[in-house]
């Protein structure tokens, strides 16, 4: 899911670095003020990881890979705002260091695996988990939000490369950057989330919030009373 | 540090230590990139030609260390696992390095009071 540079014209990459960059400075503000000093330790943790689960291609047989990204746990963990920033560190770094996304596409791959999918998982586990705090609910509501989190991060990718060709062509009337339609690339990028990788990363999100649960309750923000 | 935090610092170790799975299993299973994610080589088989923004844009970046290694797609197999891993422990000292830096400006400020 991290666009490259060139898939994405200015006419996208450049707004949806300025919606990231306004999400960064609040979400800094918010980190100023509201994140508990339980939670500092596990700042440096939830990027860390964050860099590191993305690393593990999961191949879809004679296909394509995809991979989870850790938005949803890190969310449910220490709040959606705190997984901005934690999630975008790494995103930023694999961009400049590892060539892993584009440096154009920053603000997008941010927008979508570092901003939305965060949120999206954060309001599916508080919506469908209630106030439990152990079960099968809790359990379903985790693996629930990893996975809608991350399908709907990837349908998003796929309309931003999908509107491509119809923002900008060539003079001969090729497209100037990523090629494909919506029609086509919206499902390729819904579908393959949708059977495999949204499960990796709804089993990541359930079994951590078991082990939290169990050794470190008090810290899980979505878990806090409201 | 708590005990607890101390064995999710481990697990992220051995995260690093066994992320070549991240390689090898696409390879067993003959899977190739991430949708929307080819080189400009591939496009120009995919549809004949690069498109003209993509391909000025592509190469506006060289990151020093491409898709997490540095002997590229060529180097063995060995080789290739262990820059893979290189990487991952190398990501983990960055992003600890980067949080360090938000930590430092951000709470130290609550810190002070401000």
């Amino acid at each position: 899911m991290h666009i490259p540079d060139g898939y994405l014209g200015p006419q996208t990459y450049v707004p949806l670095y300025g919606v990231s960059i306004g999400f960064w400075a609040v979400a800094l503000k918010k980190i100023k003020k509201e994140l508990s000093a339980k939670q500092v330790p596990y700042l440096s943790m939830a990027a860390a990881f964050s860099f590191l689960i993305m690393m593990f291609n999961v191949p879809i047989p004679g296909g394509t890979t995809g991979h989870a990204v850790g938005g949803a746990i890190i969310a449910i963990l220490l709040g959606p705002w705190t997984a901005v920033i934690a999630v975008s560190v790494a995103l930023i770094i694999q961009a400049i260091v590892f060539g892993d996304g584009g440096i154009t596409a920053i603000g997008a791959n941010c927008f979508n695996m570092a901003i939305v999918l965060p949120f999206v998982s954060y309001w599916v586990f508080k919506l469908i988990n209630g106030e439990s705090r152990n079960g099968a609910r809790m359990y379903s509501a985790a693996f629930l939000s990893g996975y809608i989190g991350l399908v709907v991060a990837a349908t998003l990718t796929g309309i931003e490369f999908g509107i491509q060709p119809m923002i900008a062509t060539a003079a001969d009337g090729t497209p100037l950057y990523a090629p494909y339609p919506l029609a086509i690339a919206v499902p390729a990028m819904a579908v393959e989330h949708l059977i495999l990788f949204g499960l990796v990363e709804g089993m990541v999100t359930a079994l951590l919030v078991k082990s939290f649960v169990k050794n470190d309750a008090e810290t899980v923000f979505a878990l806090r009373e409201a | 540090m708590t005990k607890f935090q101390k064995k999710l610092w481990i697990g992220i170790g051995i995260m690093a230590l066994i992320s070549p799975i991240g390689l090898i299993l696409p390879e067993k299973f003959k899977a190739g990139d991430a949708w929307g994610e080819w080189g400009t080589d591939n496009i120009k088989e995919m549809l004949g030609y690069v498109p003209k923004g993509l391909e000025r844009l592509s190469s506006l970046w060289s990151a020093p260390l491409p898709d997490y290694g540095f002997g590229g797609e060529n180097a063995a197999p060995a080789a290739q696992y262990g820059a893979y891993i290189v990487s991952g422990i190398l990501g983990i000292a960055l992003v600890w390095l980067a949080v360090l830096l938000v930590k430092k400006t951000v709470l130290k400020q609550r810190e002070n009071g401000q």
